[in-house]
């Protein structure tokens, strides 16, 4: 569907070299990196706002490398929405109509289905400068989606909204994902990519690192920056069975805090620094412990990283004594434990 | 505390002074004049013909020069070329010359013999000491307010809406006329309306261009070398009143609209 070749692009102290990615048509693609990675600039040279000085952009098998940039079909919405100041939020929304000449009849119908669609008819009339953020970014998608682009880009959609906000953005755009749409989602904030993603690529200084599933990248990070990036080693599917209970990859029941969330299935997560490792069953607060046997220890900068098949694999960050300590050793059989307040969950 | 209220205290004394300064000869002249001595005045064809002549003169070369003059505001203000700051230095050229030498320069150009002078002989009609003459002496002294406005007005656009707009479509031609023209209008109103006005005020490069017909400034000029300054006073009084009320109305007009 969509394919960079080569990608390169020089400025003076920053350049991205060779950014090559596939993106599948219908699939949500998050492109995960810090900020000054790279990660918009790519999106505005997918999107035509800027030229690179080499490689190919591939969109549904033409080459768009040089098209001009109204004629791509590829939607882009900007961190900052840039919505248009002087004209009220219909005149946005119609604003493509226009330029693309629909006629007026089909120009109402159009701008009053994607104003329901994103919960904003009431605001139609009101100007840009009376909205709060959020309306303001669903301004600008419903603006974007009114001419059906063959991909969508978005610029750390979610970062500005609050909690509640952006729950339901992230609703908005799996909806939208669902019915089809390609999506391409830039961000430095990994619970995004697990909420939304499909695939991940990671950009680590103007260079792509790795790309993958979401399983792929945080399992088997391929360098020490990915890891720290996502910091996620325990990584699972979850189906919600209670309130305070979810089930970890069809295989292993664990207890949560109480999870409010609408959906029945998503992903849990823990960290490595959060898991105890011991050679007996230990009478604790640790309300989750498993009996499993070690596969291996691999020492890490800060210590070691055990990783315990308990029928589901989980990893443990602990210092070099405590392996001295408790004789640990692959093969070993031991308990693993966690508190149910380490655990987090984010539905899809 | 006592040297911040002393130093406050010169503040506002040297402000007045300065604030005097501008009020005090404008309130002067105001009064110069007697009720009789001005409703004469108003009355007097000549006046009033001049005064038309000054406002029509000044308003077409604010038209006319801003149809041209605004494409390049937004040239200035968008691209990078080589010589880009040798063209702005030569858009602020006729601001800085005495105004007298840019009507010579003016009058060089629009002469009987000059390649313009000759085309509009042509056609019948001689730039010198004609109405279309007096415009272009105005746009010359003039046009640097507008295109200095509107190209800090394009400039104070965001780039990205330019772009968004593109992305959603819009022909470059559209997204300029859609886009950065109305977002930079107030500037580039608030340009027109300091050119028109530095147009209507101009004398030195207008009196060598065309004597007559007389604009205002001219006719106060010779109402005063002919007959004296109590001559002079009521067309003065007169044509600045008109200038005023102009302005506010402009002024008004343009901030409702861009608001």
């Amino acid at each position: 569907m969509l394919k960079l070749e080569n990608i390169s692009l020089n400025f003076d102290e920053f350049s991205l070299k060779k950014i090559s990615f596939k993106v599948a048509g219908g699939e949500y693609f998050v492109l995960l990196g810090k900020s000054g990675a790279g990660k918009s600039l790519i999106l505005e040279i997918v999107a035509g706002l800027v030229k690179p000085d080499k490689g190919k952009i591939i969109l549904s098998g033409k080459e768009i490398t040089n098209v001009a940039i109204q004629k791509r079909q590829v939607g882009i919405v900007f961190q900052d929405y840039a919505i248009f100041p002087h004209l009220s939020v219909k005149e946005n929304i119609c604003y493509p109509l226009k330029a693309n000449k629909i006629p007026k009849h089909k120009r109402e119908k159009i701008v009053m289905d994607l104003a329901e669609e994103m919960g904003i008819s009431k605001l139609l009339h009101r100007k840009p400068s009376t909205l709060s953020g959020g309306e303001l970014q669903r301004v600008a998608l419903a603006r974007t989606l009114t001419l059906n682009p063959k991909c969508l880009l978005l610029d750390e959609p979610l970062s500005s909204l609050d909690v509640q906000l952006r729950n339901e953005m992230r609703d908005v755009l799996r909806k939208l994902n669902k019915e089809g749409l390609t999506i391409i989602h830039v961000t430095h904030d990994y619970q995004e990519a697990v909420a939304l993603a499909q695939k991940v690529g990671i950009i680590h200084n103007g260079s792509i690192i790795q790309t993958g599933t979401l399983k792929e990248v945080f399992h088997t990070p391929k360098s020490k920056f990915v890891a720290n990036l996502t910091g996620i080693r325990n990584f699972y599917n979850a189906e919600i069975v209670s309130n305070k209970k979810v089930v970890l990859e069809k295989k292993v029941e664990i207890s949560t805090l109480p999870i409010i969330d609408n959906s029945k299935e998503g992903f849990i997560f823990f960290r490595s620094e959060d898991v105890v490792i011991s050679c007996d069953k230990i009478d604790s607060s640790l309300t989750n412990s498993f009996r499993g046997t070690i596969l291996t220890i691999i020492p890490t900068i800060s210590g070691v990283e055990i990783v315990v098949d308990t029928g589901i694999i989980i990893s443990s960050y602990i210092t070099e004594q405590s392996v001295k300590k408790l004789n640990l050793a692959e093969g070993k059989k031991v308990w693993v434990s966690f508190k149910a307040t380490a655990v987090e969950f984010i539905g899809r | 505390m006592q040297k911040q209220s002393k130093f406050q205290l010169v503040i506002i004394f040297l402000s007045g002074i300065a604030l005097l300064f501008i009020i005090a000869p404008m309130f002067g002249l105001m009064f110069s004049s007697s009720v009789s001595q001005l409703t004469e005045t108003v009355a007097d064809k000549e006046v009033q013909n001049s005064i038309l002549l000054t406002l029509t003169t000044a308003f077409f070369a604010t038209l006319v020069f801003s149809i041209a003059g605004i494409p390049l505001a937004y040239i200035l203000a968008r691209k990078e070329f080589p010589g880009k700051r040798l063209v702005s230095g030569i858009i602020d050229l006729p601001v800085v010359i005495p105004h007298t030498a840019a009507g010579i320069a003016i009058l060089g150009v629009i002469s009987r013999n000059s390649v313009l002078g000759k085309t509009a002989g042509a056609i019948g009609l001689d730039l010198v000491g004609n109405p279309v003459g007096i415009s272009i002496a105005m746009a010359f002294v003039s046009v640097p307010f507008l295109l200095n406005a509107a190209r800090d007005g394009f400039v104070s656009v965001p780039v990205r809406l330019e772009k968004t707009a593109l992305n959603l479509g819009a022909s470059p031609l559209r997204v300029f006329f859609t886009i950065s023209l109305p977002l930079a209008s107030r500037n580039i109103a608030s340009g027109a309306i300091m050119m028109f006005a530095r147009g209507m005020s101009e004398f030195g490069a207008v009196v060598i261009v065309a004597y007559h017909p007389m604009i205002t400034p001219i006719m106060i000029y010779e109402r005063f070398g002919a007959f004296g300054l109590k001559y002079a006073q009521p067309v003065a009084v007169i044509f600045v009143s008109v200038s005023l009320i102009f302005f506010i109305v402009l002024r008004v007009i343009t901030d409702r609209k861009t608001d």
